[in-house]
């Protein structure tokens, strides 16, 4: 879908850290540097380099806290008054977070849309699903009466939801949550985004609806070309859908890279650490490798890789210097010190390098 | 040798009424077989709504059970709350999903782990049941300085070692787990998971693991049911289920499980969500989500049966044609 350019030289830091636009064009959202804190305490978003190209599927996973979603809401001016961002959120070469909110209101909804993990709580609870869709339609297509309420049943046949008519006069509560968040999908592509947000869109649902939740989207993009920011804690749903995955670990960037060669050669010790701590269905049962320790908090984060303090790989350096997103293959990178030094995972095992194998939780 | 938990045709129903007055009976639990050995692992999947965490509380007679008969070590198991069950819930031991909701925010960790054995009049004075305490600290991995530290001190995966060990002080030979990882992150599931088997291997207690996410149990289980709608639809050995699952659900299920790299092709998508439990379907009653559906199945409710290897399937198109394996 999208083909690498030619690489285009970091501006910041003193590492020679290298930046892949995902596309031969300008990419469609960027992130340059990005910070979040929220009410004046340390950052918890701290410093995110990050584009994503026209049409592409782009997966952001990690642990809770690591502010993989807090990055998204923050760049859509979503976390209200106690937030503050430093750096660039460009659409289409234009900084958004600047924008006034009656802009920004116009770009959210319009250009990106969002769906969360709870879908009832996402909608209004006292306006029939009707309603809260021409609304949109208004809003963003400036569509109303016949025509709105056409592409309402439309939307609602599209995202598999039978019974239009009946079903627009009716209220969230009188839907499942896997109906939710259809209908959540289906106002998302009212106002004909560029790019959906999807924020743990599967976390609260059933094996079998996560499952049709996740096709109805493959088969939206297929049909829209849409771009989908898929935020989730579960590698798989990530891989299942997505051309690139970029891991997060205490509110950075550790790794990117085009979803087979994440899965299958991580180079980051996080990367193959969380790798090494899943449970598989299938292959052999074999003794899990967890991750020693856990996320620090963000007060807590020392001056140097994040990681360190849990990390089987690190030296002296890692606790002083901070490492920046460098090549460590074509179009894969990894925030690691150490990346030169560590042997590469044989290719095609999912597995963790062997120096993660040693620790384990005291019996 | 009989069965350390012995579960014959459990059943469990509410009365409710449906929007208009209507009184209706939600069957969540309805004629549940199975056994346990000791020092073993029985794993329950199903979503939610399918009765796996209420055959639990029925099991550890925490819920009484409309029909049926548990027995546990030979002697029946009631929900009466007498001294013969309390007796009986000192060897058989609950871990939640939610530590957070499961210790009492008020009172530092080290106490609510010293509570069980004072409840069951255990140890004979306070520093016995001290040390008792913390020698479990030591066995789930606690650190002796965090014996004073309130729940909200301690990260998740602490709090779920803090669950552990309570539930353990006891020396159960029976822990009812319910969902005990699904509320941690990848790397600390991990830690627990191995923590759960050593524990096992280190004090030989069955476990009956009850949980929505297949790779976990395969992890952990011996053998594995599946509960859909409120019956086992399919029991055996996790890698022979989860590799050729005979019944259409843990097809689907097994289906599900969203596994990078793999590709949409042969992946079955369900329709529709699963049926209310009071308005289970005739028949099977998975029979209106069944790719494989047939006349007999909106009939007929198929009985959990012996398939030709061992495993117990309940659908009538098992032995007849079995499910391909899982692609």
């Amino acid at each position: 879908m999208q083909t690498p350019s030619a690489p285009t030289l970091d501006w910041r830091g003193g590492s020679a850290s290298l930046l892949v636009a995902a596309s031969a064009k300008a990419p469609l959202l960027r992130l340059n540097d990005f910070t979040v804190s929220l009410r004046g305490e340390v950052p918890v978003v701290r410093g995110i380099d990050l584009s994503l190209g026209r049409g592409e599927a782009l997966g952001i996973v990690g642990e809770s806290g690591c502010g993989k979603s807090l990055t998204w809401l923050a760049a859509l001016s979503l976390l209200g008054q106690g937030m503050t961002t430093s750096g660039e959120v460009l659409l289409d070469g234009r900084d958004i977070t600047r924008l006034s909110e009656r802009d920004m209101t116009r770009i959210r909804g319009g250009r990106i849309a969002l769906i969360f993990q709870d879908p009832s709580s996402a909608l209004n609870p006292v306006q029939r699903i009707g309603t809260q869709l021409k609304e949109v339609l208004r809003l963003h297509r400036g569509l109303r009466g016949g025509q709105a309420q056409r592409e309402a049943l439309r939307l609602l046949d599209r995202v598999g939801i039978a019974d239009g008519p009946r079903r627009l006069q009716q209220y969230s509560h009188e839907f499942s949550g896997g109906m939710n968040q259809r209908v959540m999908i289906a106002l998302a592509l009212a106002g004909e985004p560029d790019v959906l947000v999807a924020d743990e869109p599967t976390t609260a649902l059933d094996a079998t609806i996560q499952a049709q939740i996740l096709d109805l989207i493959r088969d939206i993009r297929r049909e829209t070309g849409m771009a989908l920011i898929l935020i989730s804690h579960d590698i798989g749903v990530v891989g299942d859908l997505c051309d690139r995955i970029a891991v997060m670990y205490a509110g950075r960037i550790v790794e990117t890279a085009a979803t087979r060669d994440l899965l299958t050669r991580p180079r980051h010790p996080y990367t193959q650490g969380l790798l090494a701590a899943l449970p598989v269905l299938e292959g052999p049962r074999r003794r899990l490798t967890p991750i020693p320790g856990t996320v620090p908090a963000p007060a807590a984060i020392s001056a140097g890789c994040a990681f360190a303090p849990r990390c089987p790989a690190a030296a002296e350096q890692c606790g002083r210097e901070l490492p920046g997103l460098v090549l460590a293959a074509q179009d894969q990178r990894a925030a690691c010190l150490r990346l030169g030094e560590l042997p590469l995972p044989g290719s095609g095992s999912i597995d963790a390098a062997p120096a993660l194998r040693q620790m384990e939780v005291p019996a | 040798m009989t069965p350390l938990l012995e579960v014959r045709d459990l059943a469990r129903e509410y009365p409710v009424s449906t929007t208009g007055g209507v009184r209706r009976i939600l069957h969540a639990v309805d004629g549940v077989n199975f056994s346990l050995e000791r020092g073993r692992t029985l794993g329950i999947v199903g979503e939610s709504g399918c009765g796996k965490s209420t055959t639990a509380k029925l099991t550890l007679g925490l819920l009484p059970a409309t029909r049926g008969q548990i027995s546990f070590e030979g002697a029946p198991v009631t929900a009466l709350r007498d001294r013969h069950w309390r007796t009986l819930r000192r060897r058989m031991q609950m871990a939640h999903q939610d530590p957070l909701a499961a210790l009492d925010r008020r009172l530092p960790v080290g106490p609510q782990v010293v509570e069980p054995l004072a409840i069951h009049r255990l140890e004979d004075n306070e520093t016995m049941r001290r040390q008792k305490a913390l020698a479990l600290f030591e066995a789930v991995g606690l650190r002796p300085d965090l014996f004073e530290r309130y729940p909200h001190e301690l990260s998740g995966g602490q709090r779920q070692r803090v669950v552990l060990a309570r539930a353990l002080v006891l020396d159960p030979v029976l822990l009812v787990c319910d969902e005990p990882i699904s509320a941690l992150d990848v790397s600390v599931a991990a830690q627990v998971i191995n923590l759960m088997q050593d524990l096992q291997a280190r004090f030989g207690m069955a476990y009956l693991f009850i949980s929505h996410d297949l790779k976990v149990v395969r992890q952990i289980a011996d053998e594995v049911a599946v509960m859909y709608l409120g019956r086992i639809v399919e029991q055996g050995p996790p890698d022979a289920l989860f590799h050729a699952p005979a019944h259409p659900y843990t097809e689907a299920l097994v289906s599900a499980v969203p596994t990078p790299l793999r590709g949409t092709q042969g992946r079955i998508i369900l329709k529709g969500d699963p049926p209310n439990p009071v308005d289970r379907p005739q028949g099977c009653a998975f029979h209106p989500r069944c790719p494989r559906a047939v006349a007999r199945c909106r009939e007929e409710v198929p009985a959990l049966k012996a398939a030709t290897d061992g495993r117990l399937v309940a659908c009538h198109l098992a032995s007849a044609a079995p499910a391909a394996a899982a692609a």
